[in-house]
């Protein structure tokens, strides 16, 4: 009988969760991940040893000039650096910011909860491109605030407000409040409230149980936010494009000038490598604390 | 005493509602600004308002060039939508139902194309392709469209998965049904949902893509979004009017399929109860 049964599970020599078969289902990811993950940084890799010819032409001579210069120039230093305040201020903005909405959907006796989350979720429909660009009707020359002001006769000369490095942090922080907001609420609802009744029932105020309770059990979810904030920040290539001047170009903007522009594929492979390696280590640093779940549902959520 | 402490969590309540009013405004305004501004009359793409006219949407659709991205973007986004599904789905099968080496790592390494800046997944692959002499060309901008949109349908089929029990697959198969026809017509079925989530955020990630599109687009190809970038040198109406139709099309498309699933469940769950009550 139970002989049966075992043959009853085996077809054709295969085991129900034959682990041979979730090979063959995984063999299509697992070959997209190699080729055009896996394979190109370890190629980008080698090629910050290539040297550099002329635009567009490299020899595979092995050379340590690309890393020196990268180490010694003080030009990419400054890039690197702004890039990361750049990504830091928008992660923090983002997260002191995003934590008010995030908080109001979850405790807000509002029937139509649904319409709230809904229209969080609407900007990742709209066009990215098209969302950053629209800043330029509002902060431009010819923007709504400068037309307001003019009109209002506060100023007589439009304010310079469009191509500012502060346009390209608010310009990100568009971009990413909804992540941030998404990631926050989600680890709110995690929230078991009758914790909360209970510190009210012990005599605790509105506000202290939100500091001694809600708020410590929701700092998962900001620092996933933040993690993330950060690191599309510090990744952007579109939005400093738009919105900044030259000289508001981040670490993304340098790598496709490099490439697209200069031709200079060992130095752009190892700007990348760069940028690779500083934001993995940050989020490197932050799955050694919190661990990959909370990425996992706010991405998924 | 306590009535001041009260007084500390109203205002606190006062201020998170203001501050998500504003916040909506904030996330909103410059959307509602540029959809205005399509409907101007005036030559230049700004305020103020002269007057109201369509005659810019009419300008669009004269304009090769913006239909041929159209196109072009069209059928990636298509592709990638139902590459990704098929492939995304039976990928959360084997790591949500099956035990086998590497289950860890894949499951890892399959959420880290959505972390990893574009630009740097958008060099690596262009410096792939130079060092084994390929040209770009639309295979591969697809295939890496279809890398980036897999983390997200994964991770929706994966959460779906999860509240499916494998006892309804396992009774199919006990009962004779082949490992095709249960998956067929058990998991596929219970798996609706995030089958047409996962379909349509994959066609919007590839029809979105910017940043690495810039790298990996064959020469002379443009998708809508590097069309737009391209047009974006100065700012015209007719730039407003091509992202107010973007705007309409991928706000519309996945809001008709969200309400198709809440009258699918819906019925379900009325034929549910009509079985349960005979």
């Amino acid at each position: 009988m139970a002989a049966r049964t075992h043959e009853a599970r085996v077809t054709r020599g295969w085991k129900l969760y034959d682990p041979r078969l979730a090979w063959l289902l995984v063999a299509p990811t697992a070959l997209l991940l190699l080729c055009f993950l896996v394979l190109p940084i370890l190629v980008m890799g080698v090629y910050t040893f290539f040297t550099f010819v002329t635009a567009g032409v490299e020899d595979a001579t092995l050379t340590w000039a690309n890393w020196h210069e990268f180490l010694t120039d003080s030009y990419y230093h400054g890039f690197l650096l702004k890039t990361l305040r750049v990504g830091v201020v928008t992660a923090a903005i983002c997260g002191v910011v995003g934590y008010f909405p995030a908080y109001f959907i979850w405790a807000t006796g509002f029937r139509h909860k649904w319409l709230l989350l809904l229209l969080l979720i609407v900007p990742f429909w709209i066009s990215f491109t098209i969302r950053t660009f629209s800043w330029i009707h509002i902060l431009g020359e010819q923007g709504l605030i400068n037309v307001w002001l003019m009109n209002l006769g506060l100023i007589d000369a439009p304010l310079r407000m469009l191509y500012t490095e502060g346009a390209v942090i608010m310009g990100l922080i568009h971009f990413l409040l909804p992540y941030m907001i998404l990631n926050i609420y989600v680890s709110l609802e995690g929230i078991d409230r009758t914790l909360i009744s209970a510190a009210r029932s012990m005599g605790c105020t509105n506000a202290q149980a939100f500091r001694e309770v809600t708020l410590p059990l929701s700092l998962p979810g900001l620092a996933a936010g933040l993690m993330l904030c950060f690191v599309l920040a510090a990744g952007s290539y579109v939005t400093p494009q738009l919105l900044g001047s030259g000289r508001d170009a981040l670490f993304g903007n340098l790598i496709y000038d490099t490439i697209m522009g200069q031709l200079n594929w060992p130095m752009g492979a190892t700007l990348s490598i760069v940028l690779f390696f500083v934001l993995g280590s940050v989020a490197a640093l932050y799955t050694r604390y919190m661990g990959m779940s909370q990425i996992v549902k706010g991405l998924g959520g | 005493m306590s009535g001041s402490r009260d007084n500390e969590g109203r205002w606190a309540w006062l201020l998170t509602r203001l501050v998500t009013v504003l916040v909506y405004i904030f996330m909103f305004a410059p959307i509602l600004a540029t959809v205005i501004l399509s409907f101007n009359k005036s030559m230049f793409g700004g305020f103020p308002m002269t007057g109201f006219s369509f005659q810019w949407y009419g300008k669009l659709l004269e304009n090769a060039a913006v239909i041929q991205a159209f196109k072009t973007s069209l059928w990636i986004a298509v592709v990638t939508a139902a590459v990704t599904t098929l492939v995304g789905i039976v990928t959360a099968l084997a790591l949500v139902r099956f035990d086998f080496r590497g289950k860890g790592i894949l499951g890892t390494m399959v959420i880290l194309p959505a972390l990893v800046p574009e630009t740097i997944l958008g060099v690596g692959l262009l410096i792939l392709i130079k060092s084994i002499d390929q040209p770009r060309s639309l295979p591969i901008l697809m295939l890496g469209h279809i890398l980036l949109a897999l983390p997200y349908v994964v991770l929706i089929a994966q959460a779906r998965m999860v509240g499916v029990k494998r006892i309804y697959e396992e009774a199919a198969m006990s009962l004779g049904a082949s490992r095709l026809a249960t998956f067929r017509e058990i998991t596929l079925p219970l798996l609706i949902p995030a089958v047409v989530a996962g379909a349509l955020l994959a066609f919007t990630i590839s029809f979105d893509n910017t940043s690495a599109s810039l790298f990996w687009r064959p020469a002379g190809v443009e998708t809508m979004p590097t069309q737009i970038l391209s047009m974006l040198t100065s700012i015209s109406p007719e730039v407003n009017a091509l992202g107010t139709v973007m705007i309409v099309m991928t706000v519309g498309i996945p809001l008709i399929g969200g309400i198709l699933i809440q009258i699918f469940t819906r019925r379900a769950k009325r034929f549910k109860t009509r079985e349960t009550a005979r």
